[in-house]
């Protein structure tokens, strides 16, 4: 049996006030802080996904966006680090259509059927930027959804797939273009989208002989908030019984992986039995048929998973366009790169090389002499001086607590003050840290933290990733 | 290990003004410090046979030899952060103790409003050697702030005591400062100003941070016995200790952040040599590394003068202003007097040797029958410092 063997998602803490858009706007959308892009969200949806399995046992990594911060260098080999998942797989970017979250599934179920993987990690991640006041601005929102594709322990099993490719220009952003570009609306969503990935869900039905009625709940992209009824209506769906709300009011469409998040969200509530739709479009559709199968229970049971509900209901909601424009590097080109100082900060390659295991996977050394553990690795031993006697272990999954702290309103540029902790870490291990997503008033010796990767600065087009503190997520 | 005690002695020692020097360059103040403290001294820069250049930033001994025109003579360029100007004495007093020369020059300076530093250097051109993510962004004040933060934390302070007694330390250093004709920030504060100034890095505020300086100081050295040929109130090193930790306070969760390792153990080399037991009874002023406010209240604790935990009593009871027990920063400090990086040592020591003859520059300021004292200067941060302590008084 082929089908989804884990799920996770992600949904960044901080929301904009539609209202701070376009006065009197209902609701809120989704929004990265200023040290989040699609990477560092794709990561956290991995680490979501990740609860209960063996990272050890994981074959493949597919990172799908269209809103990777680089045009020449892979993104997935970043994600797979900091998911610290193993040397040995295959990674690939699936970019530049909204279907590329779904299509990389299509991909990860073919490749697990055929054998060549036990198991794959699809991630979606998007941030995707509408022109300032416009339509696109109040409606998309950002996040991340990762499903884990396997042949053992399935919780949904695939049923069926069906693809459409379809061209079209409906929206559209050039390689200078920075925000997204559309023509007019009726023809792109008509001609577009209800036709195209209607005809994807009848495609899917037809050929695996399903009706409207076999299915519990659908989870599509939609791109508003109505539209996804359009479809519902022409293929038969209750809308109010079939259709998994879609959160246009409070996260808005989140683009590559929004149909993912909305599965996963379906997911969440399903009961073994269940049939499920999951449709992505762009440029196309895909179509997938899943079933539930009774080992959903024990995923589900994870309490470390946050899925879509916890994702949403933590949540912190600013309602100043300023500050949106300020943490999406649109407001004053310095910005970008994070810190005042860094004007002057040089990065490395050869040292992000070198350090890779520390920097992206954020392992530390744990002494086979004395069990310190040691972050950054060091040579010798901190605590009893033993040279070259580490075991590499893992500290992203670990919690910690504020062990002393400053707020330190000269570093940042975009986050003032901004939290400086020393962190101590259960299982042992002392480290500096910045600590992001939290409100510097509240910060305390004793509070407890976990570990977030996150955008540190750009510098001469590198992006320097490394991890993060931030309180524990409700 | 042999001690150097009474073995070198200062005979002539000069000090530009300290502040924001936009008409003058480096070489300006290498000149006028070197040849105040050559005239100080009696002798002519022909009369130097060694040199050392104390200096954060630029590089060889050339920096301090093309302005002072020297003429082929040893000049070795020391660098040892904000530690580099007793480092720099040290290195010509172990030359000297060592018979190889019989006058040296120390000059020790830095430059630092021409490149327009928004607090203390995070200019990474001149620093190039810094990780891309780890020390990214991570600001000196930050860094002292985790030690406040602790401090009030173990010692039972609420923030606004903690606040309180860290104002009480900057209100005296700008109080001594104003005092000071060549101190950098000459206005005094009080202690509303202080606690409701603007912050820097929480718990520290703008008057918790010392001034970002421009300034020169300088030494000449000669053999004790060579000294009286110079002047007859020359001062001789009493005790000398360097400390460099292993830099394991980020990383080993025992160390407390509340007190500076280094420095006790720069402090103790340095009393020994001193023959020293009882500081706080046994100096007479002390002229301590105040960056920022809780760096001087926990180097207070470090050198002995004040049991850990305590400072804030001895700060209550005013034991470190000019009227107290152990006068601490009579100059302004770092605070006041300002820290041009590598020449805030030398120019601790300059205050120190200038109280022991007598001629503090403001009588006012002059504090009476000073026999000893101390100078305090460190490098790095908290958790991974360098320390020196050097101890000089009448022979």
């Amino acid at each position: 049996m082929i089908g989804i063997t884990s799920y996770g998602a992600y949904v960044p803490l901080w929301r904009l006030s539609r209202d701070a858009i376009a006065k009197g706007a209902k609701g809120e959308k989704a929004i990265c802080h200023y040290d989040e892009d699609a990477i560092t969200m794709a990561v956290a949806a991995a680490a979501d996904c990740l609860h209960g399995v063996e990272r050890e046992k994981v074959d493949g990594l597919i990172f799908a966006s269209t809103n990777s911060p680089y045009k020449e260098k892979q993104a997935a080999s970043i994600v797979a680090a900091g998911a610290d998942l193993r040397r040995d797989i295959v990674t690939a970017d699936f970019a530049g259509s909204l279907k590329a979250g779904t299509t990389g599934l299509r991909f990860a179920c073919d490749a697990v059927k055929a054998g060549s993987a036990k198991q794959m990690m699809v991630t979606a991640a998007d941030r995707r930027q509408g022109a300032p006041l416009s339509a696109y601005d109040q409606d998309l929102g950002d996040g991340a959804a990762a499903l884990m594709v396997g042949d053992s322990n399935v919780i949904a099993s695939l049923e069926g797939s069906y693809s459409i490719s379809d061209e079209i220009l409906d929206v559209w952003r050039s390689s200078d273009d920075t925000f997204l570009r559309t023509t007019h609306e009726r023809f792109a969503q008509t001609e577009g989208y209800v036709k195209v990935i209607s005809e994807a869900i009848a495609g899917l039905m037809k050929k695996n002989k399903l009706e409207a009625k076999d299915f519990a709940k659908i989870a599509i992209y939609t791109p508003t908030a109505r539209r996804v009824a359009d479809v519902a209506k022409k293929l038969g769906f209750d809308a109010k019984t079939q259709v998994q709300d879609v959160f246009f009011s409070v996260m808005g469409n989140t683009g590559v992986p929004y149909a993912m998040m909305l599965f996963v969200a379906a997911l969440e509530e399903a009961k073994p039995g269940d049939l499920i739709l999951l449709a992505g479009y762009g440029d196309g559709a895909d179509a997938f048929a899943f079933r539930v199968t009774e080992e959903i229970e024990k995923v589900r049971g994870n309490a470390a998973r946050r899925g879509m509900k916890k994702h949403l209901d933590s949540k912190m909601v600013i309602n100043d366009y300023k500050t949106y424009w300020l943490w999406r590097g649109l407001l004053n080109p310095i910005t970008e790169e994070g810190f005042l100082p860094h004007h002057y900060w040089k990065t490395s390659p050869v040292m992000l090389w070198r350090e890779r295991d520390r920097i992206l996977r954020f392992r530390g050394g744990k002494c086979k002499a004395c069990g310190a553990v040691n972050f950054p690795p060091q040579r010798a031993c901190g605590n009893c001086g033993t040279e070259g006697q580490f075991d590499s272990v893992r500290l992203s999954d670990k919690k910690g607590t504020i062990w002393t702290f400053s707020m330190d309103y000269l570093s940042s540029q975009v986050e003032v003050p901004i939290v400086c902790p020393l962190v101590h870490l259960e299982g042992g291990g002392r480290f500096q840290v910045y600590m992001t997503d939290c409100v510097a008033e509240e910060v305390k010796v004793g509070m407890e933290i976990e570990m977030s990767f996150r955008k540190i600065m750009v510098r001469d087009g590198i992006n320097n990733y490394y991890w993060k503190a931030t309180p524990i997520r409700a | 290990m042999e001690s150097i005690k009474d073995k070198v002695a200062i005979v002539g020692m000069g000090c530009t003004r300290f502040g924001e020097l936009w008409d003058r360059s480096a070489e300006d103040m290498i000149v006028e410090a070197a040849e105040e403290a050559l005239a100080d001294a009696g002798i002519g820069i022909q009369d130097i046979q060694a040199a050392w250049a104390g200096t954060m930033f630029d590089y060889t001994g050339a920096t301090i030899a093309k302005p002072l025109k020297l003429q082929y003579i040893p000049v070795t360029r020391v660098e040892n952060a904000c530690g580099t100007g007793i480092e720099a004495i040290r290195a010509a007093a172990f030359a000297v103790a060592a018979g190889v020369y019989d006058r040296v020059l120390v000059v020790t300076y830095e430059k630092m409003k021409d490149y327009g530093f928004p607090g203390l250097p995070n200019d990474v051109e001149r620093l190039p050697r810094r990780h891309p993510v780890f020390e990214v962004g991570y600001t000196a004040a930050g860094n002292y702030a985790l030690a406040a933060t602790r401090y009030f934390r173990q010692y039972g302070l609420s923030n606004e005591e903690g606040k309180l007694t860290l104002a009480k330390i900057s209100v005296k250093s700008h109080y001594n400062g104003a005092r000071n004709p060549r101190a950098h920030l000459r206005r005094e504060v009080t202690l509303e100003q202080v606690v409701n100034a603007p912050m820097i890095a929480w718990p520290l505020g703008l008057f918790d941070c010392c001034g970002v300086t421009d300034g020169a100081a300088a030494a000449v050295l000669c053999r004790a016995e060579d000294a009286r040929s110079f002047r007859d109130d020359y001062v001789t090193i009493k005790g000398l200790g360097v400390s460099v930790g292993p830099g394991q306070g980020y990383v080993r969760t025992d160390y407390d952040y509340t007190h500076w390792g280094e420095t006790e153990h720069a402090a103790r080399q340095a009393y020994e040599m001193a023959g020293i037991k009882d500081p706080r009874k046994e100096l007479d002023v002390a002229e301590v590394h105040d960056c920022f406010s809780i760096s001087e209240l926990i180097a207070c604790e470090s050198l002995g003068f004040c049991p850990k935990g305590q400072a804030k009593e001895d700060i209550d009871a005013g034991t470190f202003t000019q009227e107290g027990e152990l006068p601490v920063n009579i100059s302004g400090g770092l605070k006041s007097f300002g820290h041009p990086i590598g020449a805030s040592g030398c120019r601790e020591t300059y205050e120190v040797y200038k109280q022991i003859q007598g001629k503090a520059e403001e009588p006012s300021r002059q504090l009476k029958n000073v026999q000893q004292g101390l100078i305090h200067n460190q490098g790095g941060l908290p958790g991974k410092f360098m320390c020196c302590v050097l101890i000089i008084g009448a022979p």
